[in-house]
């Protein structure tokens, strides 16, 4: 499954850059994430619990940075297990454009799942995957701009 | 007779299916059960690098958690293919081993590699996914085409190239000869799909075992319960046969997918010796789709060549057949023996060359579906029959006529010995019920709606009543193919009959008792079928392969030939007769042409009394008989199908399906027929809505009903059945043929031939869905034009 998406920040580039690189921060945004921990300056474990149709899920794994150009762009890799409900592993390139007072965030993501998600899930895995994008954008956006303002749609597919 | 051989008998055993009262597997309940849970790869290829069960085996309510290591330990055998195919150059069939737990890799998704034992089902399936297993993803080969590549990851240590066998049937220099000379070749390339299986009851197992007796029991969802029996003892290594009872009771389908022995099963037994409870494991549909062996997934080049008088001179097949991650019990005879031989269809055809290969592949083995090598046959013989007369320029009968093995006994040039038919006649049968003089104006009458209308054939043979037993043996089988029966005569005339054929909806409980009612003339309410248990019914080799009525049947009319005797000596003796004198007729055993008769019960009776019997015979009225037929049965039938096409959509509706078959003898023609609408109904599955697909990582993604597809009533037309039963089959006493698969053996060709009719374009791919109907209308706009 590929995806990719852009997003439009009302903070400048560095606080972008630093909040993607807190843990705190991305435990925060992540759909589902309860537990994030750093075990090295480009590794984390995260306990996150995904439901893709009828499959719900608890899913532990490792998360690593890596192509890191600060503060202009990552690719964030993460695989983790699902126990009887599969897997999922995928990586997104993160890219970050300074854009006046802003930032432009684009990504380019590809994700593989297994076992019972792929088998009763596949069909929603895009859609599901879109819709966990979103929300962490949007999570990501309202942190840096601690306000109501309106929420972005991504671009293209 | 009301109620024998030949009488529309409604099913005596659908009062308790209709009704709720069926006792299945998952209905059995015993004292101190527990339930079993088991732990699948994810993945399709990977190494297993640990498993970590502490956190299942903390939680209250979890007995015990197994893996492969342990069951290994113990001695229990790996899975095997029990039919040897030889590759053409002489060597053996790489079997690649198959613990029922993986222990060092996984080769499939669904793939077991421990067990949870728990005290309820929920908990046990939530313990399951608290066992953590350590995977390291391998390279996967998801399609067969890719396995056979350089560089292909290897599945199994012991097949280089994954490849199983290279096998091959017929002269391969005197067909290409006769290709070479041939007036016209037609060639063609087609892919028979990969179907599951889909009974209505998923698979179950309740293992118990007694340690007071070092005895196990087994109930299974089981096609051929004294089959399982013999392999879980002689080569798992479960328990010897004299200390395992299996136990198939009411099984809701079978379709093929419940003749082998799953890892399911022998887990479950080791298991209750493991934690000394009763274990019971009920699949859910969606472990069906990935443990269930899945049927068909052939990829084959055909090539035909003809004379100038448009007859045969030569059929050259090569095929590439998928079996998926391991060897399943009957997974090499189904491309090979019960594939190539039928290539002859009904035609006389002197050159015929096949060449199969077999490969591993990251998917659910594949073994034997509803038809089992002959539907894939078929398939291929009749899309190139349609091909070549639309090359041709024939009638897509009369080339099929002009080529009919005419006289009997034929021998083909691939084993077979066709002994009885008459195809041109059958062929006449369905072209007159299909009104085939009428579809020109139908045809029109669509178009002018602006609808395509499109008819195809397929006329097929089938070899069933699987098999004389020396000729499997010979050609590699693992066990002999006859079947057993024996009468039992109550001391109240009441009949029991013990058969090793297994009822999993052919309605044996009733046809069965039909031919004994025939025979002794007794109402069909007195005579009772046993089956299904191998500590009540001596052993016999299940049922499958169109093969309960030419060879159970057979043997319940051996015996009742020595019961009959032994009937007739008793009268005899009593009525002071001669004993070929004696008559069995309404219910008496008399004297022919006297008001001398004894009651049917009351020779019972005297049997068992034995107060006056002949000097040296033995009291007791049951016999037993083990019969063994001399060739396959061989049932032929022409189906005919009518569809229209939406141009627009692609959508196809079937406006009428014609199948008219020859079964030999009709013991029911209620049942025969409901056979046939099942049989078809697959067929149109298979040919429009089914298909096994995974993606590339070997993730299987029809995996529920929202992706796969099966044929729902308004899928399909009523079906329009008839039988000629002129030509009984001369291996059998009652001269029948089998009628269980021939429509799913017959009708996928029919279906595609006729839409392929329809929209003028022979490159069409199963399942005909809406779209690749509609992309073949496409790519046919450019080729109409030539």
């Amino acid at each position: 499954m590929d995806m990719t998406g852009e997003y439009q920040i009302t903070a400048p580039r560095d606080v972008v850059w630093t909040a993607l690189n807190d843990a705190e921060v991305l435990k925060a945004c992540i759909p589902g994430c309860q537990e994030l921990e750093k075990t090295s300056d480009t590794e984390m474990n995260a306990k996150v619990v995904l439901k893709i149709g009828p499959v719900k899920a608890k899913f532990n794994g490792e998360v690593e940075l890596i192509n890191i150009e600060a503060p202009a762009s990552y690719t964030i890799q993460g695989e983790g297990s699902g126990g009887i409900a599969g897997f999922a592993k995928g990586h997104a390139d993160v890219v970050l454009v300074e854009d006046g007072e802003g930032t432009i965030l684009s990504f380019t993501a590809h994700a593989n799942v297994g076992g019972k998600i792929a088998q009763l899930g596949s069909r929603l895995i895009d859609s599901t995957a879109k819709k966990l994008a979103n929300k962490f954008f949007d999570n990501f956006h309202d942190y840096l701009s601690n306000d109501d303002s309106e929420e972005e749609e991504p671009t293209g597919q | 007779m009301s109620s024998g051989i030949g009488v529309p008998v409604k099913r005596k055993e659908d009062k308790r299916f209709t009704t709720g009262k069926g006792k299945y597997t998952d209905d059995i309940r015993k004292d101190n059960q527990a339930y079993a849970a088991f732990v699948r790869s994810p993945h399709a290829h990977a190494k297993v690098k640990g498993i970590d069960a502490s956190a299942a085996l903390a939680m209250d309510g979890v007995i015990e958690v197994l893996d492969g290591h342990q069951l290994t330990g113990d001695g229990i055998g790996n899975i095997i293919c029990g039919w040897a195919v030889n590759s053409k150059d002489g060597s053996p069939m790489n079997m690649g081993a198959w613990s029922a737990l993986a222990t060092e890799k996984v080769r499939y998704v669904g793939d077991a590699v421990a067990v949870v034992i728990a005290e309820t089902q929920g908990l046990a399936r939530i313990a399951a996914e608290a066992v953590e297993v350590d995977y390291e993803a391998l390279p996967v080969i998801a399609h067969v085409m890719n396995a056979m590549t350089d560089g292909a990851v290897q599945i199994h240590e012991n097949a280089p190239g994954n490849q199983i066998f290279d096998w091959e049937l017929g002269d391969e220099a005197a067909t290409d000869a006769g290709l070479a000379g041939a007036a016209h070749v037609t060639s063609i390339d087609i892919t028979n799909n990969r179907l599951s299986p889909n009974p209505m009851e998923p698979r179950s197992a309740v293992a118990t075992y007694d340690d007071a007796e070092e005895h196990y029991t087994l109930y299974t969802t089981s096609q051929n319960p004294h089959v399982a029996r013999l392999v879980l003892s002689a080569f798992y290594n479960v328990a010897a046969e004299n200390k395992l009872r299996v136990i198939a009771p009411d099984v809701g389908g079978g379709f093929g997918a419940k003749i082998y022995i799953y890892p399911e099963e022998i887990t479950c037994l080791w298991a209750s010796m493991k934690t000394n409870r009763s274990v019971k494991w009920t699949s859910d549909r969606a472990e069906a789709f990935i443990t269930d062996a899945h049927g068909r997934d052939h990829v084959t080049t055909a090539k035909m060549g003809f004379d100038e008088n448009n007859k045969i001179v030569g059929f050259k097949v090569d095929t590439v057949a998928n079996l998926g991650a391991y060897m399943s019990l009957f997974s090499s005879s189904v491309p090979t023996y019960l594939y190539a031989p039928l290539l002859s269809g009904q035609y006389d055809i002197q050159n015929i060359h096949c060449n199969v290969r077999t490969y591993y592949t990251n998917t659910v083995p594949v073994d034997a579906y509803r038809g089992a090598g002959r539907p894939e046959a078929t398939y291929v013989v009749e899309r190139m029959m349609e091909t070549a007369a639309r090359e041709l320029g024939m009638d897509p009968a009369e080339l099929r006529r002009i080529n009919f093995v005419q006289s009997f006994p034929h021998q083909t040039p691939i084993l077979m010995a066709y002994d009885a038919g008459d195809f041109p006649k059958i062929l006449g049968m369905a072209q007159s019920a299909a009104d085939v003089a009428g579809f020109a104006a139908r045809k029109a009458e669509a178009a002018s709606r602006g609808k395509l209308r499109g008819m195809g054939y397929s006329t097929f043979i089938e070899a069933c009543g699987l098999a004389p037993s020396k000729a499997a043996g010979s050609l590699g089988a693992g066990v002999g193919l006859w079947e057993s029966a024996e009468v039992r005569v109550n001391p109240v005339g009441s009949i029991e009959i013990l058969t090793g054929s297994h009822s999993h909806g052919q309605g044996h409980e009733t046809t069965f008792a039909q031919i004994v009612a025939d025979r002794f003339d007794i109402p069909i309410e007195s005579v009772n079928i046993v089956h299904g248990d191998t500590d009540k019914v001596q052993f016999g080799m299940g049922t499958y392969g169109s093969r309960s009525a030419p060879v159970g049947m057979s043997a319940v009319v051996k015996a009742m030939d020595k019961v009959e005797a032994k009937v007739k000596k008793i009268a005899a003796h009593t009525l002071e007769a001669s004993e070929d004198d004696i008559v069995i007729e309404g219910g008496e055993v008399k004297v022919a042409g006297t008001d001398k008769a004894m009651a049917w019960h009351e020779v019972g009776l005297a049997a068992y009394i034995a107060h006056n019997l002949p000097d040296g015979m033995e009291p007791g009225l049951k016999e037993t008989a083990f019969f063994d037929p001399v060739n396959f049965s061989f049932p032929s039938g022409a189906f005919i199908c009518e569809v229209e096409v939406d141009p627009d959509t692609g959508e196809t509706e079937i406006i009428k399906f014609t199948a008219a078959d020859d079964f030999g003898t009709i013991i029911n023609p209620l049942i025969v027929d409901g056979q046939v609408h099942g049989g078809v109904t697959q067929g149109i599955g298979q040919a429009m809505l089914e298909q096994v697909i995974y993606d590339d990582d070997g993730q299987l993604l029809t995996g529920s009903y929202m992706d796969y597809t099966m044929p729902r009533a308004a899928d399909v037309p009523s079906y329009d059945v008839s039988h000629m039963e002129d030509q009984p089959s001369p291996n059998n006493p009652l001269g029948v043929k089998g009628c269980g698969e021939a429509g799913a053996i017959g009708s996928p060709p029919a279906v595609i031939n006729a839409i392929t009719d329809a929209i003028g374009n022979n490159d069409l791919a199963m399942p005909a869905t809406p779209q690749a109907v509609w992309r073949a209308i496409q790519a046919a706009k450019p080729v109409a034009a030539e």
